[in-house]
């Protein structure tokens, strides 16, 4: 009978590879520059030496390609366009130079995916709301958000003037913005809207006329009218809706341990008027613009 | 009752094959002792191997609960991907998504099957007078076959309406749905040649000699054994195709899979994928049982009177 009792002994030793292998792969702790418990109570924003990803760096990624007016040239590193400038003004801020700061492509979906980050931080036109601070953590805000609409000129959506009128048409936006929200919830139209992965598609659509009209928010809506899609025109923006303003954050790790130094050098920027310097350098003026009601 | 099953219950009425009670009022027959207890030993065995398979499971389930729960980042985890509120919210938009899918499928999976069938059919015609119709079909199918859908589907769906032709559509969903059958019917057309060209010449020849054209004899003899031959491959690329409908919405189009997403990047939770997924897995798996039903039933018929 020594021979039958080889599949119980093959099970226990598999038992004991399997736990064995439970044990090995148990996890370490994974947040960078030390025990995770070490850092929640009090966070030290020393000039230059935050417990950064890689020390002495600080790691910003964004998406790719990256869009004007936000980047230029699809080279977030040139220090030119909004974010870019803001992402050097306040890595400025918090002690570390134009070498310090290393780019990081990071498609959007991966920016709020659970599990250890490869940046910092990330800057990519993603607006705070109360569902998304669930997933991850955001510093304060670096730009109050306004949705525009944008039709093709002498369509009938470019003469819409108030939000009833564009109730009847077949609207675009991108997906995961908040555009496709105001769609949704402050337009609510009468066909579903057309949702597009890329704006670069959704001005497709509207070129070749498979939507009526588009909504982005309102520094993008210029940028296509003015460089990308010539033969469309921003048709009106929408109002900033009280306590609640649309504001662009940038994205750390819910367990980041220097989300308290990014918000504070946020707010420095937008105190001593770097933010709205920037805003005016980069991004054109909304006054022009009809608001929608 | 036809003569298998009649070899079978004879059987088992001898020698008690399942380990059960052996029937001895019939013939008289009497096991031995040696045999009773040799029944005994292989139930207990059974018996033994039943224990042993339902630890050893559990113990592999156990591990592997433990291995995911206790891991630091499970909550956060559970938060995002298996969240029931999310599931709540997500799944109704995911149902009204899954209808684009449904009817892509039935629509498209029609043409796919009749223009792959046409193309093969053309493929494999004999004569030098259909040369150009041969060389034609092989192009489309190494064409379609190769280029990569995402491609295709971009191209058609943008770029048919950048032509800005009179009378022809714009709509995402007919764009898409013709790329997806363009692209698919290259795939099922030369699943469906090499059903045809399994077929054992002799089968066209006996068929000849009995007086059938060449059209007739591809009609009646040769079609029919291959696309029986083809069925499981023929699933393949259906089931393929049902997950491919999605693409569509690269157009802006919401199916299933871009309803999940739309609430996921809205939110930042990854619970409507699984959620979406789950639908898909609980529509392709009918899909699959329906097909080895048909197969089944098909070589039933094919072997009526009992297999040799």
């Amino acid at each position: 009978m020594r021979l039958a009792n080889r599949p119980l002994r093959l099970a226990t030793c598999a038992t004991v590879a399997l736990l064995a292998a439970a044990v090995g792969c148990a996890p370490q702790d994974e947040s960078p520059g030390g025990p995770r418990a070490a850092g929640q109570g009090k966070q030290s924003c020393d000039r230059g030496k935050l417990a950064t990803v890689a020390d002495g760096k600080l790691t910003v990624g964004t998406d790719k390609p990256a869009y004007a007016p936000w980047f230029q040239d699809d080279d977030p590193a040139s220090g030119t366009g909004f974010e870019s400038a803001v992402t050097y003004a306040v890595a400025r801020q918090l002690g570390y130079g134009k070498d310090a700061v290393r780019w990081q492509t990071v498609p959007f979906a991966n920016a709020f995916a659970p599990g250890q980050k490869k940046f910092d931080f990330d800057v990519n036109q993603v607006s705070i709301s109360p569902a998304r601070k669930r997933a991850v953590a955001f510093s304060s805000g670096y730009y109050d958000v306004r949705q525009a609409v944008t039709a093709l000129k002498g369509s009938r959506a470019a003469h819409a003037k108030s939000i009833a009128a564009l109730r009847h048409l077949k609207l675009g936006a991108q997906v995961g913005s908040t555009s496709l929200d105001v769609i949704n919830d402050t337009i609510r139209p009468d066909q579903p809207p057309a949702v597009f992965q890329k704006n670069d598609l959704t001005k497709s659509a509207l070129k070749n006329g498979q939507v009526d009209a588009i909504l982005t928010d309102l520094p993008t809506a210029f940028y296509i009218t003015s460089a990308e899609v010539k033969d469309a025109e921003v048709v009106g923006q929408f109002a900033a809706t009280g306590a609640d303003e649309e504001q662009f954050g940038l994205v750390l790790d819910k367990e980041s341990r220097i989300t308290g130094c990014v918000t504070a050098a946020v707010d420095a920027l937008r105190k001593n008027g770097t933010l709205a310097a920037l805003e005016k350098k980069w991004l054109s003026d909304a006054v022009s613009v009809p608001v929608l009601k | 009752m036809t003569y298998g099953e009649g070899v079978s219950k004879l059987r088992t009425a001898r020698d008690g094959a399942d380990g059960g009670p052996v029937d001895r009022a019939d013939d008289g027959y009497v096991p031995s002792k040696r045999r009773i207890e040799r029944e005994r030993f292989r139930r207990a065995r059974t018996r033994r191997a039943t224990t042993v398979a339902a630890l050893s499971t559990l113990v592999t389930a156990a591990v592997l609960y433990l291995v995911i729960t206790r891991s630091p980042g499970w909550p956060r985890t559970r938060e995002t991907f298996f969240s029931a509120e999310y599931a709540a919210k997500a799944l109704p938009k995911v149902l009204e998504g899954l209808l684009l899918n449904l009817r892509l499928l039935v629509v498209c999976g029609a043409a796919v099957l009749v223009l792959g069938l046409l193309l093969a059919v053309a493929r494999t015609l004999r004569g030098p007078v259909f040369f150009p119709l041969r060389a034609l079909a092989a192009a489309y199918t190494d064409f379609f076959r190769g280029l990569p859908l995402i491609i295709c589907l971009l191209m058609v769906v943008f770029g048919v309406p950048a032509l800005r032709l009179q009378g022809v559509t714009t709509d995402p969903v007919l764009l898409g749905g013709s790329a997806l059958v363009l692209t698919y019917s290259a795939y099922v057309a030369e699943v469906f040649r090499a059903g045809i060209e399994s077929v054992h010449p002799s089968q066209r020849a006996a068929a000849r000699s009995l007086g059938l054209s060449s059209g007739q004899a591809l009609r009646f003899v040769v079609l029919p054994q291959a696309v029986r031959r083809v069925v499981p491959p023929l699933l393949n690329d259906l089931v393929s195709l049902q997950k491919d409908t999605g693409l569509v919405s690269i157009a802006g189009a919401v199916d299933a899979v871009y309803a999940a997403q739309i609430i996921a990047g809205r939110d930042f939770n990854f619970t409507p994928y699984v959620v979406a997924g789950l639908v898909f897995v609980a529509l392709t798996i009918p899909m699959t049982r329906g097909t080895d039903w048909i197969t089944a039933r098909m070589d039933r018929r094919r072997a009526q009177g009992g297999l040799v």
